[in-house]
């Protein structure tokens, strides 16, 4: 980070008529991330009446208020104070965050892009999996479609690129990579990612007490099985896919 | 005793809505809810009920439906044409629905949302909290032929009522707030985006509208590196192509297009309900003067009871004017007063 950048963020803006945006920075990097999240779960702590819900972003915490019972000065001089109190780039991620064990198929005819996304990594095959399988990554913010995280970061040699043509039709569970980041699908739908790994997790539930599996701020392993050991996985119908979570201490 | 209404007809975009639900953007789900929430609070106002109760949203086109009990109703937002039985229905209006009667209701004659609003309301399930379809979210979905809607409970019986709508029909000035990213667009752009004619495109849904123009597109350079931002109702994103596309109720939550600004929440559904081909001009304003308009489109909304008026029928809409009782109430003259 430059001087300048250090003068810039974070920075207060309004987004819309109802809303205010804390952004940490204006690309991707962990410390931005976790400073969004730490921050949201201090503005959840705060309680603060009028903000009616809060969210993050790649690196920004977004609150929601009704600027018409609640002033945009007294929302922003709340944000401004809170932003005061401490370097966020330096905070600790918040309290109640899990680490979750989600097995992968990866590559076979269910992930048909792994070979094509090691070449364009440089890795081998082998390597890739190996790679990918034990990278602990952390779901940086949930968005696109309902439940669906980005996860990062991965190491630096899967900085790839989103492929130039859409896959017409990614499946849900779908575990796709680029610019160090996977996406897990929680819907099927087209993508410019390239799908190395398949897994069996249902992560929107609309019918379920927890309709949202994921949440910011938690971190995710996908250690591989074989392609019986998925299909046993997914006949057993369990909405988990075979995964187990634990409260990160 | 369960109330029903039956679909015996479905036009390609009907829904139920709601006023939608809040509270899940940290999940990746959009508010959603009605594309015309001012339509909703109409609907109320007509029948004397909450406004949050759902509704029937019919996207360019109605259906026919038939009252499996007596029923309230009430029409709002796009007007469509309506009959009743064959007898044509009064739009902005509400009327008794005896059981048995059939509702048609045709294509849109201006606007593009039409809603069906009956007394108690439409009584579907709740999922996460409303009972909205989000139809991106793969949550509630369309209505189909054949479909028996729940309805709600009605202890209010006054029916005959009607309302001038807000107008919103046919395109016109949409103001627009600066929002995150309006600042990576020069400001000779900014000044062509307000001063160009823009007609709605025919392509539109419930996440959004395109709008068309002659003329150059409002792409700037290193428009599509922007860093994936949150994504609020009433933004305008300019795409690859140039084309402004303003976001609506089921909008996704996070996007990486530019945004050159974001629609007042008052004047969305004039965007949402402007119908293909309508014009549509965009006009900066602060944000002292957003809160100064919200706050009268509030209080517009809050006094809709208040403006409903009875509705006063012309006598040669009434096919069976020998059946009323019209002399009830008159007096011969020699009555002890």
């Amino acid at each position: 980070m430059t001087d300048k950048t250090e003068q810039y963020w974070p920075r207060i803006r309004t987004v819309g008529f109802d809303g205010m945006l804390v952004s940490f920075g204006d690309g991707l990097s962990e410390p931005a991330n976790r400073a969004a999240l730490a921050f949201r779960a201090a503005v959840e702590a705060a309680g603060w009446d009028g903000i009616e819900e809060s969210a993050t972003s790649l690196v920004s915490c977004f609150v929601r208020f009704d600027p018409l019972a609640w002033g945009h000065d007294l929302v922003r001089a709340d944000l401004s104070g809170l932003l005061a109190e401490r370097d966020w780039y330096a905070a600790d991620l918040p309290q109640g965050r899990r680490l979750w064990r989600i097995p992968a198929v990866w590559g076979t005819d269910l992930a048909p892009q792994l070979e094509e996304a090691a070449t364009a990594a440089g890795l081998s095959v082998k390597d890739a999996i190996q790679s990918l399988s034990t990278s602990r990554v952390r779901v940086q913010t949930i968005g696109f479609a309902p439940g669906q995280p980005y996860l990062g970061e991965l190491p630096a040699c899967w900085d790839i690129p989103r492929q130039q043509a859409l896959t017409a039709r990614i499946p849900e569970g779908a575990l796709a990579v680029a610019i160090r980041q996977f996406v897990l699908f929680s819907v099927a739908t087209p993508t410019g990612w390239r799908h190395a790994g398949q897994t069996a997790i249902k992560l929107f539930r609309p019918e379920s007490d927890t309709p949202f599996v994921l949440r910011p701020g938690d971190e995710v392993l996908f250690p591989a099985v074989s392609r019986e050991e998925f299909e046993n996985i997914r006949a057993a119908g369990d909405p988990d896919g075979g995964a187990v979570s634990e409260v990160i201490q | 005793m369960t109330r029903t209404l039956t679909l015996r007809k479905a036009g390609p975009g009907l829904s139920v809505q709601d006023m939608g639900r809040p509270g899940n953007l940290v999940y990746g789900l959009s508010r959603g809810g009605a594309a015309d929430p001012l339509a909703l609070a109409e609907g109320a106002a007509l029948l004397s009920q909450s406004p949050d109760l759902p509704a029937v949203e019919m996207a360019g086109m109605g259906g026919d439906f038939v009252a499996d009990c007596d029923l309230r109703l009430a029409l709002t937002g796009a007007e469509m044409r309506a009959t009743l039985d064959g007898t044509p229905l009064v739009w902005n209006a509400s009327h008794d629905w005896p059981k048995g009667a059939m509702l048609s209701i045709g294509a849109a004659r201006t606007g593009s949302y039409g809603y069906l609003h009956v007394g108690g309301g439409i009584d579907v399930a709740e999922q996460l909290g409303a009972r909205s379809a989000h139809l991106g979210a793969g949550l509630g979905r369309l209505l189909s032929e054949g479909e028996c809607l729940p309805v709600g409970a009605d202890p209010v019986k006054e029916v005959g009522r009607i309302l001038t709508p807000e107008p919103r029909f046919g395109g016109g000035e949409v103001r627009v707030l600066p929002s995150l990213q309006t600042d990576l667009f020069p400001p000779d752009v900014l000044a062509r985006f307000q001063d160009t004619d823009f007609h709605r495109d025919m392509r539109g849904n419930r996440m959004g509208v395109r709008m068309n123009s002659d003329g150059p597109g409002f792409l700037i350079d290193g428009g599509l590196t922007v860093l994936s931002e949150v994504i609020v109702p009433g933004d305008i994103q300019v795409t690859g192509d140039g084309a402004p596309f303003v976001l609506l109720a089921e909008c996704q939550t996070t996007g990486g297009y530019p945004r050159i600004g974001t629609v007042l929440p008052c004047d969305l559904p004039k965007v949402a309900q402007a119908q293909p081909g309508a014009g549509v001009r965009f006009r900066f304003v602060t944000l002292d003067q957003a809160v100064e308009v919200e706050t009268r489109a509030r209080a517009t909304a809050k006094g809709l009871r208040g403006k409903v008026q009875p509705l006063v029928r012309d006598p040669h809409d009434i096919p069976d004017l020998l059946s009323y009782q019209l002399i009830s109430g008159a007096i011969a003259g020699n009555e002890e007063m």
